[in-house]
């Protein structure tokens, strides 16, 4: 057969497609069950170092042992009240924001995080200590300058003391935006008031450092230099999952009921 | 065509950055720190020396007519395989490189020696031919990676070289080496030092 005729160039099309082909998917396939292994247990980590129950050198052994420690619940955000017929395991609310069917349309006036639509069901986790509350885990998520942060937000059980925050997944620059992930800057959080007298999130990573003596200290974070855009993405994106539109009737709820 | 010219002269002598100006792109995004710099050259070594193999084997069956396509295939197959195993056994570090790793589909360094050497050349020269243009490339983005490193975090490879000021040291970290204009102008110095170094390289007038 010719090296250039038609029936030779259809052949070798094909025989390189099937090959590759072939070659690709069996990788895919082979790794698949790793990969998602992975992510989940990054995911993990990232909300158990939000916790400060870990550090960032945790191991696999140590991650899944602390992660028993962790109840989760599924809330139904509009209500503030627990949905008990989904299943914990497979419930993806990333996947279920996108869904028109199982997703809200977030008014623009509400949208501070700037991700224009949520699930409307969501994720909590609860660290026990014993029988008792210790932190409540709120995954929240919002716009920074390049892309969306997904992270996790830990609060006492008074669920106005913010205990800690961290994202375990963004697209920012690193060095200014990426330094969300600076554990020093992450450190600011502890300890930081999110509500004000009425229950009105009022979180702020401001530009440049807090003032010390300033009134509005305890709910101020310092900025992240270089990332004016990404700071605020933070603020607001933390404002918008603690606010009437995210968990706030959630948490209203957990208040009346006295924590447990 | 001697095996050690293969591999060594496209470090130096005909680098596929400094000399012939391929692969710029991503040299610019993956080099802001060391760590994510040597995996990206890791697995551009890769997929440069097995495609220029892959190539090479097959080449007297590839129609003239489709043969850049045919070594598109053979790239991406490569590099989403690639892609795959960080996925499932580096994980924290495909985070850091996110996209790059897919983009060395479009690297030009990868497609310029299948299509310019392994089209003509045994699969043995053409594969060492691959690993010494992946080595020439990843000269120059470690070079960059460890200066923004440096310079951006005070760090090499996560060791605190420079005590940042943000931790109670002396040193304010320079913002514009984490930015992506700033590996051109090191690349720049780069060509600037090699060719007062190896004058032949110098364009004439």
């Amino acid at each position: 057969m010719q090296k250039d005729s038609t029936a030779k160039t259809i052949l070798v099309a094909f025989l390189l497609c099937m090959v590759c082909s072939v070659l690709v998917s069996t990788a895919a396939v082979k790794l698949k069950s790793r990969q998602i292994e992975n992510k989940k247990l990054d995911i993990k980590k990232n909300l158990l170092m939000a916790t400060k129950l870990i550090d960032s050198t945790a191991t696999k052994e140590v991650i899944n042992e602390t992660f028993k420690n962790v109840e989760t619940k599924i809330v139904d955000l509009e209500t503030g009240e627990f949905v008990t017929d989904v299943d914990v395991e497979t419930f993806d609310a990333v996947k279920a924001s996108k869904d028109p069917k199982r997703n809200v349309i977030i008014p623009s006036d509400k949208d501070l995080g700037k991700i224009k639509k949520r699930s409307k069901l969501e994720k909590v986790y609860f660290i026990k200590d014993g029988s008792q509350i210790a932190q409540i885990v709120l995954p929240v998520n919002g716009k920074g300058l390049w892309s969306t942060l997904y992270g996790f937000l830990a609060l006492a059980p008074d669920t106005k003391t913010i205990l800690g925050l961290g994202f375990y997944q963004h697209g920012e620059t690193a060095g200014l935006g990426g330094e969300v992930d600076n554990p020093k800057w992450k450190a600011q959080w502890g300890g930081k008031v999110a509500f004000d007298n009425d229950w009105n999130p009022v979180v702020k990573v401001v530009k440049g450092s807090v003032i010390p003596s300033s009134t509005n200290a305890q709910h101020q974070v310092d900025g992240l230099s270089g990332a004016t855009i990404t700071s605020n993405g933070v603020t607001g994106l933390v404002n918008y999952w603690l606010g009437g539109h995210g968990f706030g009737p959630f948490l209203s709820k957990l208040r009346e009921r006295g924590g447990n | 065509m001697k095996i050690k010219e293969t591999i060594f002269d496209p470090l130096f002598k005909n680098n596929p950055i400094a000399l012939q100006i391929l692969g710029i792109c991503s040299a610019l995004a993956v080099t802001t720190k060391v760590e994510t710099s040597l995996v990206m050259s890791v697995a551009v070594i890769a997929v440069t020396g097995f495609s220029n193999f892959f190539v090479s084997i097959i080449r007297n069956h590839i129609p003239s007519s489709i043969r850049i396509i045919v070594q598109m295939i053979v790239i991406a197959s490569l590099v989403i395989l690639t892609d795959q195993i960080l996925k499932a056994y580096l994980y924290e570090v495909s985070k850091g490189l996110s996209v790059y790793i897919s983009l060395i589909i479009t690297n030009c360094i990868v497609m310029g020696r299948t299509e310019g050497f392994a089209m003509k050349n045994g699969p043995f020269i053409s594969f060492l031919d691959g690993i010494g243009n992946g080595l020439g490339y990843s000269i120059v983005l470690i070079f960059v990676g460890v200066f923004r490193e440096l310079f951006g975090s005070g760090s090499i490879l996560g060791f605190k070289i420079l005590p940042l000021v943000a931790d109670g040291g002396w040193y304010q970290p320079n913002g514009m080496a984490l930015l992506s204009p700033s590996a051109f102008f090191l690349i720049g110095f780069f060509i600037w030092g090699l060719r007062t170094w190896k004058k032949d390289q110098v364009e004439e007038r």
